[in-house]
């Protein structure tokens, strides 16, 4: 109730702040704390957006930044072209592609880290968040 | 059958390991369980102080592991229990006196002795947190509704997940007037924010002080409403379902409060 | 013994050092964040400039104490690896001009600090501001030794409790002659003293016999200034906001008067907050 009429006058009660700003801090402690979690989410990211347009992979800039309100995602994606060989998975005009970009892309085939073999997700986590090092990525590694 | 070992952690220092861990023992050992509790904090050891046993030491941890006595030379009973024994710290040493691996093998050990080892971890997550988990095959983490300690907690959380460890929540010295007034983090929350089971809820009293001050774990008390609060973790610990508070958002401060005025 | 120094430890010498100070304690839970918190706003409120070092590495709480936790783009580890400038890892109080943060890694390891980078790292902040204070983390093993290093003062907090004492005596032991460390007694509850359920503030410095810089009582208010990032040293109505001036006034040299109340088995107080004479 006492919550209730704080919040109607505008007034919020240090408790609630406290678990707001517990949310923001922790989702960005996970996030630091799962390097891996988040070059797979980069790779993916590219990988869709290869999909429609030509990218330039060695100038992408993917990061998080806080803000007042929350935390942001920040993608920066030079690109060089449109990508006329539609709905091709792969990201690029392989034609195109060069003896230098070629072994780029296989480097990071071969750096993609395989989750270990029974490995779960955590299920209790919201949110799809997950904890700890390289062992605990749940997902299935991502197509390169 | 060998013992279960449990390792009490927290990650932030002062939220009440060490009496959590005493207590917790002492109900265990009033219900009949054979308890052995381990002090992993060498260089700063505290569970002899706050059991009021710090007189009767003559052997360490690390003078166990280091060979230089037997491991039941190294036990103190305490004689106010049928059966509560400690296995004291080293004060005069570093963390690194000794390895994961020799932990685990004196709580291997100790764990043929008994039904419970208890271990109190050190504050933190470096050296001293690792040898102590190394130990143990499940965890308790400890924590105050404060944003500090919940965030340690954490961190804690995902280290005891990089290890497999199964884990349970003790939420520790809450203060149900803050939490009705909106100005301290209800048990809900905080076990929402970390995704943790509940095995606990522990209010904040001050004849705790006065208890860890004359040696005395709550359980020998007479009207303590702790008493009954710490036996409830200890059957839950051995497995039964024992009502706590309801974590409903509907009248949960209500319940929360009269659960624990009932003690 | 590296022949360049680093980066961050190239500024001109100015013509007076800052004073490095650590806060410690060896038990955990006693008030050390909150009290380099609080210091460092009463600091900057005289108008001195001051940086509080997080020195937490993994565990770090000086941002969220402060508030600041989401202004943090850098921390120590960044900086001692050249990652970032000491400019980009400082981050700016919201409240003061004069007050800034330098935040600890949450994701790495304590032994990832370099010790004898670290003590330039302190030599450098204290080539820029009056103060550095530095938020030790619990314990005694290498968080604790980076922590102290490059530090000439000592503060160490304690409660009035038997672990805490114990631990303090641990930790002076530790911190050995080069420290004179001054002692804050932090978290009394005088009705609780006074019912001799407590140790007194007489009982635990005829143990540790300390040069007592403050005492602080204990006040729900310290929860939800944490909770809401703002420390209780940024108010003027509350006493343990007194006692953190006081103690600040101390620190700077100047001679706050003590109390007509006497350090007694009976201490009682209505302030809350009182404040110690060097031995």
């Amino acid at each position: 109730m006492i919550e209730f009429l704080n919040k109607l006058f505008g007034r919020q009660n240090s408790g609630a702040t406290a678990k707001e700003r517990l949310r923001l801090v922790l989702m960005s402690d996970h996030l630091s704390l799962a390097p891996e979690m988040i070059e797979a989410m980069k790779r993916d990211l590219v990988d869709v957006i290869s999909r429609y347009v030509e990218v330039d992979r060695e100038k992408i800039d993917v990061h998080f930044e806080q803000e007042n309100n929350g935390l942001a995602m920040l993608a920066n994606i030079p690109i060089t072209g449109v990508n006329r060989d539609g709905g091709n998975g792969s990201g690029g005009n392989k034609a195109e592609e060069t003896p230098d970009t070629r072994d780029e892309h296989r480097a990071e085939e071969v750096e993609a880290p395989q989750p270990a073999a029974g490995q779960r997700r955590r299920k209790r986590r919201k949110g799809g968040q997950h904890h700890g090092g390289a062992s605990q990525t749940g997902s299935p590694a991502p197509a390169t | 059958m060998s013992a279960r070992k449990i390792v009490f952690t927290s990650g932030k220092g002062g939220v009440g390991k060490t009496t959590t861990t005493v207590n917790v023992g002492a109900a265990l050992a009033k219900r009949g369980q054979r308890v052995i509790l381990v002090d992993a904090d060498i260089g700063l050891r505290n569970l002899d102080l706050v059991l009021g046993l710090e007189k009767r030491i003559v052997f360490d941890l690390v003078e166990v592991v280091e060979g230089r006595c037997q491991l039941r030379q190294a036990l103190i009973k305490d004689k106010r229990f049928e059966s509560l024994s400690i296995l004291p710290a080293a004060q005069t040493r570093d963390k690194d006196a000794v390895t994961e691996e020799q932990m685990a093998h004196v709580m291997d050990e100790l764990a043929g002795m008994c039904d419970y080892v208890l271990i109190d971890c050190p504050a933190g997550i470096e050296g001293g947190f690792r040898n102590a988990i190394a130990g143990a095959s499940e965890a308790v983490v400890v924590t105050t509704p404060e944003v500090s300690a919940i965030r340690d907690a954490d961190r804690v959380i995902g280290k005891l997940g990089e290890r497999k460890l199964p884990m349970r929540l003790i939420v520790n010295r809450i203060r149900p007037d803050m939490v009705r007034s909106g100005d301290m983090l209800s048990v809900e929350d905080v076990c929402e924010i970390l995704s943790a089971e509940l095995l606990g809820i522990v209010p904040d009293d001050e004849e705790i002080i006065d208890t860890t001050n004359k040696g005395e774990p709550v359980v020998l008390g007479e009207t303590n409403r702790l008493r009954g609060i710490y036996d409830k973790i200890a059957r839950r610990l051995e497995g039964e379902l024992v009502e706590f508070t309801n974590l409903d958002n509907t009248g949960f401060l209500g319940r929360l409060f009269g659960a624990l005025k009932a003690g | 013994m590296h022949e360049l120094k680093p980066e961050f430890a190239s500024t001109p010498a100015p013509a007076k050092l800052g004073r490095a100070i650590v806060i410690t304690s060896g038990k955990g839970g006693v008030g050390k964040t909150t009290t380099t918190a609080n210091l460092g706003t009463a600091l900057a409120k005289r108008g001195a400039s001051v940086v509080l070092v997080d020195a937490d590495v993994g565990l770090r709480n000086l941002d969220i104490v402060m508030g600041l936790e989401s202004r943090v783009k850098h921390h120590v580890l960044d900086v001692l690896e050249e990652k970032a400038t000491l400019d980009e890892a400082l981050v700016r109080d919201k409240h003061s001009q004069k007050l800034n943060l330098l935040a600890a890694a949450q994701t790495r390891e304590k032994d990832d600090v370099d010790t004898e980078k670290m003590r330039l790292l302190i030599e450098s902040l204290r080539e820029r501001f009056d103060y550095v204070l530095i938020d030790c983390p619990a314990g005694i093993e290498m968080g604790f030794k980076n922590a102290v290093v490059g530090a000439q003062e000592a503060i160490v907090v304690c409660t009035p409790e038997v672990s805490a004492v114990r631990d303090v005596d641990r930790v002076v032991g530790l911190l050995g002659n080069a420290f004179s460390p001054q002692l804050i007694i932090n978290r009394v509850r005088p009705q609780l003293v006074k019912k001799g359920k407590m140790l007194s503030v007489d009982d635990v410095n005829s143990i540790l016999r300390l040069p007592l810089l403050g005492v602080i009582a204990d006040e729900p208010d310290v929860i939800v200034s944490t909770n809401k990032g703002e420390p209780l040293a940024l108010r003027t109505d509350t006493a343990t906001a007194a006692a953190y001036h006081a103690i600040a006034a101390r620190i700077a040299g100047e001679d706050v008067p003590a109390p007509t109340v006497e350090y007694k088995e009976s201490f009682v107080s209505k302030l809350g907050a009182f404040f110690g004479g060097r031995r």
